[in-house]
């Protein structure tokens, strides 16, 4: 039998009972959706993902004060004193992988422009916190290591600082004042985005951390919150971790076998833990869209089967003038079959525009691909001659004379 | 000898009862016959004629139909052998509803030689002009008559040009003016070479044919 005449008997039959065709698509229509809909920002996540490894910069270690051993209790910042400066200095100068070395002092403080005012976070660092973070400066310039030595009040101020506090009118030159110190703004830091843990790292000052310790703090001390190093390659990441740690046994007179009062971080590990578990939250998702899909399939086996029943005298006329068993096969299958795909496409359009509304709503970014409308279409068909395949059959098998019998 | 068959027999299993539709028939039909097979209620002659069909299949004996024996043949087979050389035409019509005249006159060349939708349409349009119901070609079953509707079904009949056309009870469901319409349609036809064999309860109908066969129990008398 053509295929032609086939088509429009199983769109006139499907459109025969609209409402009824539309309800069995549901399943479908949801399933797809939501394939498509977790896949997009499953993939946008991926992607952001992979941007934050590269905007932390390359192959950096965070070396903080205190033990993950020690009952996981840590001290606020400040409270620790077991790591300083000096340790980044020891560090830098006896640990041969390392391409750059910053100290963090992190503060928080209320700064004021005129007449505006913004609360922000401060951080204290080297000028190597350029190479470190990867983060130059898009306009004016880094202080230098003479700032550092002097406690000069300059600093340098992110994006959004710019646009909070300066009204995007050009920062450089200008002097800000935090805690009624004037300091003057030397350069603004190229814009980052929104961090992986969802905070804006464009939303900061950075300064020399001579700076913060005596003018803001008023502190003598010159410990630190963490060191941040980064190494040359990826490859000495293990060497450089173990040889950082022997070296702050050392300095910190560590007895053997008692606990480091440091603990050592791998933000790449970070980065591919949390990769990790998005995927797995991706998959897990899809898993459950799948079975919404399955749950769809199902609903077309039971109305197509319903649909077998109902026709069974017009199989019967159909086989009575001539048509053989896979004709009425496939009369049922392209019938299943349209209901599925109609079902996919209706589903990947809406999966596509939920994924978009995310994205929008979350600043999110969303990927959806042609792959995984593929994906969703391919499954969606397979369903339909899945589960239609077992009523199409069931028809085809029915003896003629018991279908024209049939009342 | 378009039809042949030799000792038939049809048992029906029902619950534990045998019941014996059909018992040892044999017939003969030579090409261009007219046979009207007569008889009380539930002697067989829907069974057989759904046997001579190729609807249903013969608990034993051979039917050879056009010197060929399609009693052992496959479903695929007999629907070949419905769509090439047998027309069927019903007490109760059994057109798709919902579905146009024409379309339904359309239907057996679906699955017939393959051919294209235009000459499909040629053809069915020039069968319901045969039976002069050019001016229905797009009503449904439900807009046409019972005289009419039958039309369209004997026009769906003989679109393949079948060998045997197989009426039971054609003329059942109608009364007499539309009854002698459709005799009149299968004498033209008849005399045109197409053999007919049709079941009918009344004897003026049967008066149509050429030759009437009586059955009582599942045998001819
Ligand atoms: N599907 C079936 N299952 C069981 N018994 C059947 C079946 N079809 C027919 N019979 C039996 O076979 C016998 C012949 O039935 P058939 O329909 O051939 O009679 P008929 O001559 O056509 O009768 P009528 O003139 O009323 O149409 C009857 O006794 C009937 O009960
Ligand atoms: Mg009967």
């Amino acid at each position: 039998m053509n295929i032609g005449p086939t088509i429009k008997v199983a769109f006139r039959a499907l459109r025969r009972n609209r409402v009824r065709s539309a309800l069995t698509s549901l399943g479908i229509i949801i399933g797809t959706a939501a394939v498509i809909a977790v896949l997009s920002v499953g993939q946008g996540a991926a992607v952001m993902i992979q941007s934050q490894i590269g905007s932390m910069g390359s192959n950096l270690l965070l070396i903080f004060p205190g033990s993950m051993n020690n009952g996981g209790v840590r001290s606020g910042s400040g409270g620790q004193q077991s790591l300083t400066v000096a340790d980044g200095e020891t560090i830098a100068r006896e640990c041969p992988n390392i391409v750059a070395l910053s100290p963090l002092i992190r503060t928080g403080n209320q700064v004021v422009y005129g007449n505006n005012n913004w609360s922000t976070s401060i951080q204290g660092v080297t000028p190597a916190f350029s190479r470190v973070r990867n983060w130059n400066a898009s306009s004016g310039d880094y202080f230098t290591e003479a700032d550092v030595r002097t406690g000069a009040r300059v600093c340098l101020v992110g994006a959004t600082i710019v646009t909070q506090l300066f009204l995007d009118e050009n920062p450089v030159g200008q002097s800000i004042r935090i805690r009624n110190i004037p300091f003057r703004v030397i350069g603004v830091l190229e814009p980052k985005g929104t961090a992986a843990w969802g905070q804006d790292q464009d939303d900061t000052i950075v300064m020399p951390w001579t700076t913060v310790r005596r003018v803001l703090q008023h502190s003598p001390f010159s410990n630190v919150n963490n060191l941040m190093v980064s190494v040359a390659s990826a490859d000495d990441i293990a060497t450089a971790t173990r040889t950082i740690s022997a070296i702050l046994r050392q300095s910190h007179r560590l007895q053997e076998g008692s606990d480091d009062d440091f603990t050592i971080t791998d933000m790449a590990e970070i980065a591919k833990t949390i990769t990790s578990v998005s995927s797995l939250m991706t998959l897990l998702l899809s898993v459950i869209a799948s079975i919404s899909l399955l749950v769809g399939g199902i609903g077309i086996m039971n109305i197509m089967l319903v649909s077998v029943t109902e026709r069974t005298r017009e199989i019967g006329i159909r086989m009575a003038v001539g048509a053989r068993q896979h004709d009425i096969m496939l009369q049922f299958l392209v019938e299943a079959l349209a209901l599925s795909l109609l079902g996919g496409l209706i589903g990947a359009g809406l999966g596509a525009l939920a994924a978009n509304v995310v994205s929008r709503v979350n600043h999110w970014p969303v990927l959806v691909s042609v792959q995984s409308i593929g994906l969703a279409l391919f499954f969606s068909s397979v369903i339909g001659v899945f589960f239609g395949f077992y009523p199409a059959w069931r028809a085809a098998r029915l003896n003629p004379i018991d279908c024209l019998r049939h009342e | 000898m378009v039809i042949d068959i030799q000792h038939i027999r049809k048992v029906y299993h029902v619950g534990e009862v045998d019941v014996t539709a059909l018992d040892d028939v044999s017939l003969s039909v030579e090409r261009g016959d007219f046979v009207a097979i007569m008889g009380a209620s539930g002697s067989g002659k829907s069974t057989l004629l759904n046997i001579l069909g190729c609807l249903d299949r013969p608990s034993s004996g051979s039917y050879r139909l056009d010197d060929i024996e399609v009693s052992g043949m496959s479903p695929d087979q007999l629907a070949n052998v419905r769509s090439r050389k047998l027309g069927f035409i019903f007490q109760n019509f059994n057109l798709l509803s919902r579905t146009s005249a024409l379309e339904n006159v359309e239907l057996p060349l679906l699955y017939g030689k393959p051919t294209g939708h235009a000459a499909r349409h040629r053809k069915a349009l020039a069968m319901l002009e045969r039976v002069e119901l050019a001016s229905r070609v797009h009503h449904f079953p439900g807009q046409l008559s019972g005289g009419q509707q039958q039309r369209v079904a004997i026009a769906r009949a003989l679109v393949n040009e079948p060998a045997v056309i197989l009426a039971d009870e054609p003329t059942g469901n109608l009364d007499s003016r539309s009854s002698s319409e459709i005799m009149k349609l299968f004498q033209e036809v008849n005399a045109q070479g197409l053999t007919i064999i049709m079941v009918t309860h009344e004897t003026d109908v049967a008066g149509f044919a050429r030759r009437t066969l009586q059955m009582r129990d599942g045998r001819f008398i």
